[in-house]
């Protein structure tokens, strides 16, 4: 038994689990994403839905899922939704909750569109579908791309939450190594590493598209 | 229901502890991190490259890896190297004011950097010096362009204190997985369980806006109470939330 603080040897064995870990987290992160940039984007038009009883309902949503903890709502699923598989809840609780901050970007973007193209639009008798799609959300989603960039990245950072419902991803690796093998200093040094490998460039790239949309 | 409202009774007691429990790591979470925030945030604009350096690398740190990560290290792997905090409610509190005061450092950043330029010169012009300049003219009107950020980053906060429930701590979410095994009421347990963490959150929110009105009606830009009860709003930029890489602004 080795009794150095940090050991080599366990940086070389579990580094390969961590990796295998890492593509789970970056397949959470994808679906939760996707899940998160739909589902934001009709949340936020719901919100602008001619009626009431869309629109309040839609608010009240959004409000509560974005106040409540995530590791609460992937726990509620989890034991709601037996049959599931567990990757599965994950990625969707992960994107259904992002989904409402991805909303409000949305909302702050379609705000941003002036009045005018909505004018022109009626003045030009386009149906409301064909309005949004031709000449809102061209002009909305583009000036929000670095803000559903920054959430995206931060949904990433989320992703060890997963692991309380034994989704197989990085940390649940790193845990579950360190609790076999009572490393602890290595497998929680080198999942803090590659969080931050991954995640810095990425924001250093969200950072330059905002230039060049000029922000 | 009724049993569930039976247990519930029985244990409000324990409920009443446990929401004690959350409460309090969030404040105190919170006050760790509006210090360091506003440390950080501070050195971060100095004037020289190596402190400029040493605060960046800190905040890109511990804005770069994960909040679940960092706790789980100060949890686990700290004690092998020598270091024992004493509490698990304790390490739970430097995570969250480590993790959040990073975040925090940018809203200062920003909202000191957002402070028109004229002030700057106004205050040199009636020849205060540097401390009086930061403490009488620019934090004053910094101040509430923080206080909405700041709001957003407390609700991630309390949102992130179920965490506790993970290392051993009795929080609220520990405490309702307790009433679910009691009861077996498994959908009206966790319901109760996000029911008071929303109104907990809004109870936040409530206080920020008061603190919010209070600020602006000290530099008489007061919009009365009007403002007091209102949601807290998103952030549209995510930058609170997300990205490293130092914010414009």
């Amino acid at each position: 038994m080795n009794t150095s603080i940090w050991d080599w040897t366990v940086v070389e064995d579990v580094i390969p689990l961590l990796l295998k870990g890492f593509a789970v987290t970056l397949l959470a992160t994808v679906v939760g994403s996707v899940i998160a940039i739909l589902l934001g984007l009709l949340l936020a038009m719901a919100r602008r839905a001619p009626t009431r009883l869309v629109r309040v309902p839609v608010r009240a949503f959004v409000e509560f899922v974005r106040s409540t903890p995530l590791l609460v709502q992937l726990f509620t699923v989890y034991v709601l939704l037996p049959s599931l598989s567990p990757f599965v809840i994950g990625a969707s609780v992960l994107g259904i909750h992002y989904a409402t901050y991805m909303s409000e970007v949305y909302r702050a973007g379609i705000d941003g569109v002036p009045k005018g193209q909505w004018e022109a639009a009626t003045a030009l008798s386009m149906p409301r579908g064909r309005t949004w799609q031709a000449v809102i959300l061209p002009q909305a989603v583009r000036n929000v791309l670095p803000a559903l960039g920054n959430y995206i990245i931060s949904m990433f950072k989320d992703t060890p939450f997963l692991a309380v419902i034994t989704v197989h991803e990085m940390v649940f690796q790193a845990q579950e190594y360190g609790s076999d093998h009572f490393r602890y200093l290595e497998v929680f040094t080198l999942a803090a590493a590659i969080f931050l490998i991954a995640s810095y460039p990425t924001s250093l790239l969200v950072r330059r598209l905002e230039k060049r949309l000029g922000h | 229901m009724g049993t569930f409202l039976t247990q519930l009774g029985d244990s409000a007691g324990n409920i009443g502890a446990a929401i004690l429990v959350t409460v309090e790591a969030t404040v105190l979470g919170a006050i760790l991190a509006l210090v360091l925030a506003f440390i950080l945030g501070l050195l971060a604009r100095s004037r020289f490259l190596v402190v400029r350096g040493i605060a960046r690398t800190i905040i890109e740190f511990f804005r770069g890896t994960s909040l679940y990560v960092q706790l789980f290290w100060l949890y686990f792997a700290l004690p092998v190297l020598g270091f024992q905090i004493s509490s698990a409610l304790l390490c739970a509190v430097i995570a969250f004011g480590l993790n959040f005061g990073a975040y925090g450092a940018e809203v200062v950043r920003g909202a000191i950097n957002a402070v028109p330029k004229a002030q700057w010169e106004g205050a040199v012009a009636l020849n205060m010096t540097g401390f009086q300049r930061m403490r009488l003219v620019i934090l004053p009107q910094a101040w509430i362009g923080m206080i909405p950020p700041f709001n957003n980053l407390l609700i991630q906060l309390l949102k992130s204190t179920p965490l506790l429930s993970l290392i051993t701590v009795a929080d609220l979410t520990f405490e309702g997985q307790q009433l679910r095994a009691a009861t077996g009421q498994t959908a009206l347990s966790y319901l109760f369980l996000l029911v008071v963490y929303f109104i907990l959150a809004y109870i936040f929110t409530l206080l920020m806006n008061a603190l919010e009105s209070v600020a602006k009606a000290r530099l008489g830009r007061g919009g009365g109470l009007r403002g007091l009860f209102r949601l807290r709003e998103a952030d549209p930029t995510g930058r609170s939330a997300g990205a490293g890489a130092g914010g414009g602004a």
